[in-house]
């Protein structure tokens, strides 16, 4: 920790030193921007967009192409549109499948953890029990405990019960979010005044309708966010479904590109090795749904984070 | 909170009952008592995965955190042009899924048709074997870093957009600079969410998985089954078929990363009194 608060100053500094040198005159003027500053960051962002870049254009290019043409420029026969719909024709059609079992596990996880974790945290914010404390502790203890730590154990409970290669096997753990009740409790605790609480109960409404007519609605930023980042946690999980599911029907996009990854590395020859171009492809539609969503739903994922990253 | 006592408490139960026991050839199972324990903590594989994930943790995440510090900072700082144009492309590569990341920088790195390849044979110049034994895990690293850096950077963004502003009006009344600003008032503004940052990254690291699992595919001479203490508990698990000693690493990994999780905090917190 010593390091992060003696370094930063020093680290930034570096692509920016000329910043402070500007004549104290021209501070004054309220829309400033240090040129080098900015071309330092495009400098990084290139390091961020240029992977993109390189799987879009090697998207266009046949197995054979991308080892005979430069990775970051097309061949002279780009063939998207054939890569897409051998994509999709391959092993008949499975890939759509993995694309809809993936909106399908991350979309019911993310609506049942949010909803989950408004509940809980409303009830943590607005009432109080015995050993309320103590309950709440173990969930920020939860916090801490590694998802994957306890995927295998999980696996064999499952495995015990029967769950397993079902797609409650993935759904049901993903529905608990530690991190998301610590969210919607410190958001509770402002977002829903105690005086609208009192004010529905004189007026005699149930405790249960109180949530969800009254709690809910006030909730809605934070449950976005909740909702939000349990998507993509579930969208981009690997390691559960891995161990829970071994039909190919029931795999996640994840699962089952590194299953092509695997073949296409295997073959190396023949038949296996026009998978490659495939995976490539694969990859590349798999990223364009989740991107897509984050550039609409930027406004939601900031504002709920502020509320976590304020608070001790 | 009933059902996150049954996803929650009962596997880690589960894990802690698994753990105490161990097939025998013959007679079936038998409780053995620590003596799992004891076998994982003298077993050289998982002492090297959870070794080789401490080292990764320490080099790794000072960098990717000190990035993310710098990115939201410039960010906050108003002096960049196409400021939303840069938040938002540090931060997709968080929407690609881990193993897409894996695969294609995996491809990247690749001596065939890798562009890093690719360009050091025009150019006639070295470069490096990235998937070498000697590489690799600042190969991960890499990875690593290029998925969470933008993750990171929108945390501490967020906390520092609420920063008072009459704060910094105040400071800059009383004579601070941009410099004196950042240091005085944006990095103990900070410190909740630097907190929060660094204990994701903690529990992140240790549990390393998913980008060695996929790289193993295009090097599998360099990334063995026991890489990370994870990889590890998997093939015990999965290829070895031995349950009970995979929940043994599995738990005991969950007990490292809740120790290391609790050092980061104390450590802070110690440092807030002093």
């Amino acid at each position: 920790m010593t390091t992060t608060t003696t370094t930063p100053t020093a680290t930034v500094a570096e692509p920016t030193r000329p910043a402070p040198a500007t004549p104290p005159g021209r501070r004054r003027r309220a829309a400033r921007h240090s040129t080098p500053l900015t071309i330092a960051m495009l400098a990084a962002l290139a390091y961020f967009l240029l992977p993109l870049l390189w799987l879009l254009i090697a998207s266009t290019k046949s197995t054979q192409d991308l080892f005979n043409s430069f990775g970051l420029w097309f061949s002279h026969t780009p063939q998207l549109l054939t890569n897409v719909k051998a994509t999709f024709a391959q092993d008949d059609g499975v890939f759509v499948r993995w694309l809809v079992n993936t909106v399908l596990y991350a979309g019911v996880s993310a609506v049942g953890a949010a909803l989950l974790a408004a509940a809980g945290g409303y009830g943590f914010a607005k009432f109080r029990f015995r050993g309320d404390r103590t309950a709440f502790n173990l969930v920020l203890g939860a916090v801490m405990v590694p998802t994957t730590a306890l995927a295998i154990p999980t696996y064999l409970l499952f495995a015990r019960a029967g769950l397993v290669n079902t797609p409650w096997a993935v759904v049901l753990p993903s529905l608990v979010n530690p991190f998301g009740l610590y969210l919607m409790r410190i958001y509770a605790q402002d977002a829903v005044p105690d005086s609208v609480l009192e004010a529905a109960r004189i007026d005699g409404a149930g405790e249960a309708r109180i949530f969800f007519r009254i709690a809910l609605r006030l909730l809605g930023p934070g449950l976005v966010t909740v909702l939000l980042f349990t998507l993509v946690a579930t969208w981009n999980n690997y390691f559960l479904p891995l161990i829970m599911l071994n039909d190919p029907d029931l795999y996640p996009i994840t699962v089952g590109l590194s299953s092509w990854a695997a073949q296409a590395q295997n073959g190396g020859a023949g038949a296996s090795s026009d998978m490659l171009a495939l995976v490539v492809t694969g990859s590349l539609l798999s990223i364009v749904p989740l991107v897509v969503a984050f550039l609409l739903l930027q406004r939601y994922w900031q504002s709920g984070l502020a509320a976590g990253g304020v608070k001790q | 909170m009933v059902l996150f006592l049954l996803l929650f408490l009962a596997p880690l139960g589960y894990a802690a009952y698994l753990s105490l026991f161990r097939e025998r050839l013959i007679g079936g199972t038998a409780f053995v008592g620590l003596d799992n324990y004891a076998q994982a903590l003298s077993d050289p594989q998982f002492l090297h995965g959870v070794g080789r994930v401490a080292l990764f943790f320490v080099v790794q995440v000072p960098v990717m955190l000190l990035l993310a510090l710098a990115f939201a900072l410039a960010l906050d700082s108003g002096l960049l042009r196409l400021a939303r144009v840069i938040r938002l492309g540090v931060f997709v590569p968080y929407a690609v899924p881990s193993v897409v990341a894996a695969l294609m920088w995996g491809y990247l790195y690749g001596p065939d048709f890798g562009p890093f390849a690719q360009l050091g044979r025009e150019l006639s110049l070295p470069v490096p074997d990235f998937l070498s034994d000697g590489w690799m895990l600042g190969s991960l690293a890499n990875i690593v870093t290029w998925e969470f850096v933008g993750y990171n950077m929108i945390i501490l963004y967020a906390a520092l957009r609420t920063v008072p502003e009459e704060l910094y009006e105040a400071a800059a009344v009383d004579g601070a600079g941009a410099w004196r600003i950042a240091w005085s008032i944006k990095l103990p503004a900070l410190r909740p969410a630097l907190m929060l940052t660094l204990l994701f990254s903690v529990i992140g690291s240790f549990q390393l998985f998913n980008e060695p699992k996929l790289l193993m595919n295009i090097a599998p001479d360099v990334i063995s089954s026991s890489y990370t203490a994870n990889l590890y508990a998997y093939t015990l698990a999965f290829t070895g078929q031995q349950v009970n000693y995979a929940a043994t690493v599995s738990f005991l990994l969950g007990l490292v990363i809740v120790i290391a999780s609790y050092a980061v905090l104390l450590t802070a917190n110690r440092r807030r009194t002093s």
